[in-house]
């Protein structure tokens, strides 16, 4: 019974969904990934993940936790650099520039792939400055009131704080604070913005404002999504990739990609057993 | 799915992630956040090289041997004598009085909040003891002398000198109780919750438990506070300035007054002594020796609290 | 029947238990009494100054110059403002110093690099060096071969030195209290890691620091021990007239007061003592004020 159920929300959520006419070829390509290994010391958190990610689409990791699909989500703008002691081995290419190449500036990875995390990490400033924040330090130049209330509109906020600017952003409720963090991002005018669980620490009501929002904003920015709900993923993804955890030879657990493609046809037509008990929720 | 077609260009066009701006302001803040960090070991540099260059000097016109084991130690006479016994055994006798008083206190007062006091009432006691550690030395110095020796210790012992060592220990041991308490306590914190219950569930009472299970748990701790705790009572200056007054004097009674090394350092510093002098040189030596007992401890210190730190994290 | 036989076996086994051993409620109050002994004597201390120095507590200890031959007119102001300028070069020189090399050890060094962990061990040991210590560094360094003398200059560095490794460690740890993900934040939006540290960390650590920082200088305001190897003890009746002037400060004037032994002198240490114990109370408080006023935004 529950399994039924789950399997018809999946469904629903995919005839909602937007993968509808998504081919299985990437024509346009921001982020091509060859054999791309994450490691924290000596411990391989991912194995070889070679996947491409096109451009104006919402790209779904998901698995269960522990399967490194934050930690991969981390490279792709070099977030990963901050932890001492991670390193990336393999390809991980930007409109085909290595993204880990030597004369890359992870800054200026930063300033182009924009990133929302989990919690809602807002600055303890105003509304106003939080999403001033970033054309100011990247030295933007242009009228500043005129981009804030553009990008709290395009962020779908603007109606509920345009009269609250200078309040500080902590007062907002959770689902506002992470509109802002949207906000916020796309001000530095990034291409791509990846999504670390945007919705892990918000109610359904908030969640669906986000999610209604990520569609809006595939028009304009490639998204790529980490998220825990598989239904999210269904309804809001064009291309999903599964990933889990699994013991190698030496009893060591490692992330590793099991299946990319077309949302519709992961969740519709899996190829592999182990994505169809996954989605179906026989796993573990 | 096939394994994508790869063709990565070095830099340029749409995919460029070249550095956009110099940034050479980012250069010199670092540059000066290094020079900040840097500071405080020029000070350690500029300690050892002040401290060991008159030292080398005076050991050119006083051996060492008579320096480290000569029981007479008049600096200021025309023909002075640098054996620094009578300073060391003044500073130990003193020491040890502090150390008396507050190795108990401080960790019985250490048991007490970490295994008795409820969250409130150790919100309360824990900065009142710590105030403790907030009342300047001259201060202590002042109660010793005028209070402690004057108003107690001369009804007690009726032939005490005014200036005498007990009452700076006294004193002191008083002063070092917060330093004791407070590292006591955070080694004791870190005990992990389960060793405990594992005692109660066996029947121990709280008694039991602290004094067979916390304590041990806790002892690399416990000791490091100790070593710290002596080295602030050897290094400690204005109380035995004040109280314990100015007379070399090579003896373990505590009823009579006794100057030790850093209250030599402060009496002959705080005179206009010319900078070649030998006079000048000796509070040079003597600061070298009170730098190397007070640095070996604190070293001893710091190895122990990493220990436990380690053990339970 | 074997019902019966078992209400019976039960019976005396009491776990109403026979209330706390006397000895584990001796051990008790033996560990309190060892918490008091340390805030008695506080008590008593302040007691002991305030009533023998309540006879001097007027406007006359901080309007009237110290004086050797007349006691019962004699005042702390030469010390009191010597004390504020010793202090305000002091702060000078140990704030910026002691929060950017904070911000560099929290902010900017790769963790557990060999520079970072010389530095971390070298404060360490410098908190637990004696103060005098200090002095024989501010005599040799500053007073004699920079030839800066027994000035407030020589003084404030000296002491700045002496409380830098206490900035460093409550500066530090004031900025490992600001949540790792507004600096990840900051980042993520392209900006530079002094950008993220100047225009987040270092703003959110204010509150933080600032309570460091006061009690670090109340530190400095209550030290005599290395002020006696750099001049302070010469007799100074006079208020401070710029950074190469001579000077004294409130714990060395009564320092002074105390080695003379006529009861007047007894009595002016003892209301000059209350009076830098209500300046460093006041620091404490304002400092304890700060932390509580701006506890846990996040």
């Amino acid at each position: 019974m529950p399994e039924q159920s789950i399997e018809m929300q999946l469904s629903s959520a995919l005839t909602d969904g937007r993968s509808q006419g998504i081919s299985d070829e990437i024509s346009n390509v921001v982020f091509t990934l060859d054999d791309l290994r994450v490691f924290y010391g000596d411990y391989q958190a991912i194995r070889g993940v070679s996947l491409t990610i096109a451009k104006n689409e919402i790209t779904a990791f998901i698995g269960p936790s522990g399967c490194g699909k934050s930690t991969l989500l981390r490279s792709f703008n070099r977030m990963n650099d901050l932890i001492p002691g991670a390193r990336v081995e393999g390809l991980l290419a930007y409109h085909g520039t290595d993204v880990y190449g030597p004369d890359v500036d992870p800054i200026e990875v930063r300033r182009r792939i924009g990133m929302v995390f989990q919690k809602p990490n807002v600055f303890p400033k105003s509304i106003y400055d939080n999403v001033a924040y970033g054309p100011r330090v990247n030295h933007i130049k242009g009228n500043m009131d005129d981009l804030v209330e553009e990008c709290l509109t395009k962020a779908a906020l603007w109606d509920e704080v345009k009269d609250d600017l200078k309040k500080s952003a902590y007062a907002l409720s959770g689902g506002q604070q992470q509109r802002l963090v949207i906000a916020r991002c796309i001000a530095v005018r990034p291409e791509v913005i990846l999504m670390d669980e945007p919705c892990a620490s918000l109610d359904p009501i908030a969640t669906s404002k986000i999610e209604e929002l990520m569609r809006q904003l595939a028009v304009e920015y490639t998204i790529v999504i980490v998220t825990h709900n598989m239904q999210q993923a269904a309804r809001v993804s064009d291309r999903t990739a599964f990933f889990t955890a699994e013991l190698d030879e030496a009893g060591v657990r490692h992330g590793r990609l099991i299946e990319y493609g077309p949302t519709r046809q992961i969740f519709s037509a899996p190829q592999d057993k182990r994505t169809e008990d996954y989605i179906s929720g026989r796993f573990g | 799915m096939s394994r994508p077609q790869i063709a990565v260009s070095a830099a340029g066009g749409l995919g460029s992630l070249q550095q956009t701006r110099s940034r050479v302001g980012e250069k010199l803040i670092r540059a000066v956040l290094v020079a900040a960090a840097a500071v405080s070991i020029l000070t350690t540099f500029g300690i050892v090289i002040s401290v060991v260059v008159p030292t080398i000097e005076f050991f050119s016109e006083v051996s060492v041997t008579d320096f480290l084991f000569g029981t007479v130690w008049t600096p200021l006479f025309a023909d002075g004598q640098f054996g620094v016994l009578p300073l060391v055994t003044g500073t130990l006798v003193i020491t040890a009085i502090a150390v008396v008083v507050a190795l108990p206190l401080g960790l019985g007062a250490a048991v007490y909040l970490s295994e008795y006091a409820s969250d409130r009432s150790r919100r309360v006691l824990k900065p009142t003891l710590e105030l403790l550690a907030g009342i300047p030395t001259v201060v202590f110095g002042f109660f010793a002398l005028e209070f402690v020796t004057q108003m107690l210790l001369v009804r007690i012992f009726p032939d005490i000198d005014i200036f005498n060592a007990l009452s700076a220990g006294l004193v002191m041991g008083v002063m070092i109780i917060p330093t004791i308490a407070s590292l006591s306590e955070d080694a004791m914190a870190a005990v992990p919750s389960g060793l405990r219950d594992g005692s109660y569930a066996l029947g121990s009472t709280k008694r039991q438990t602290a004094m067979k299970v916390v304590i041990p748990a806790a002892l690399s701790g416990i000791v490091a506070a100790f070593v710290l705790g002596i080295s602030r009572a050897i290094g400690e200056t204005m109380i035995v300035t004040i109280a314990a007054g100015l007379e070399p004097n090579l003896s373990l009674n505590p009823l009579q007054g006794m100057q030790t090394m850093t209250s030599y350092i402060a009496a002959a510093g705080s005179g206009d002594l010319s900078t070649g002098s030998i006079e000048y040189k000796s509070i040079f030596a003597v600061g070298f020796l009170l730098f190397v007992m007070t640095f070996l401890m604190n070293m001893v210190s710091i190895r122990l609290v990493r220990r436990y730190r380690q053990a339970y994290q | 029947m074997t019902a019966q036989s078992l209400v019976v076996a039960t019976a005396p086994l009491d776990l109403a238990g026979s209330g706390q051993p006397l000895k584990d409620r001796a051990f008790r109050w033996m560990l309190f009494a060892a918490l008091t002994v340390g805030v008695v004597t506080l008590a008593v201390l302040i007691a002991y100054v305030t009533i023998k120095g309540w006879p001097r507590l007027n406007s006359t200890l901080w309007t009237n110059m110290p004086s050797i031959r007349r006691p019962e007119r004699a005042g702390a102001q030469s010390a009191i403002t010597g004390t504020l300028w010793v202090i305000s070069f002091t702060a000078i020189f140990a704030l910026p110093t002691g929060i950017l090399a904070a911000l560099y050890l929290e902010e900017f060094a790769r963790p557990n690099s060999r520079f970072q962990r010389l530095v971390e061990i070298n404060i360490q040991n410098l908190a637990a060096v004696p103060s005098i210590v200090y002095g024989i560094l501010g005599l040799a360094v500053f007073a004699r071969a920079l030839a800066l003398g027994q000035s407030v200059i020589t003084a404030a560095l000296t002491l700045s030195l002496l409380i830098l490794p206490i900035i460093i460690i409550s500066t530090r740890e004031a900025l490992r209290a600001v949540p790792r993900n507004i600096r990840d934040g900051s980042l993520a939006l392209g900006a530079t890691e002094w950008q993220t540290a100047s225009r987040q960390t270092l703003p959110a650590a204010i509150p933080g620091i600032a309570t460091g920082v006061i009690l670090s200088l109340s530190r400095a305001v209550g030290e005599a021990a290395p002020l006696l190897l750099l001049g302070a003890v010469t007799f100074i009746t006079f208020n401070p007239t710029g950074p190469l002037s001579g000077y004294t400060t409130l714990p060395i004037q009564i320092f002074n007061w105390t080695k003379d032994s006529r009861e007047e002198f007894q009595i002016l240490a003892s209301a000059t003592i209350v009076l830098l114990l209500v300046l460093l109370l006041v620091m404490n408080f304002v400092a304890i004020w700060i932390r509580n006023r701006t506890q846990k935004r996040w």
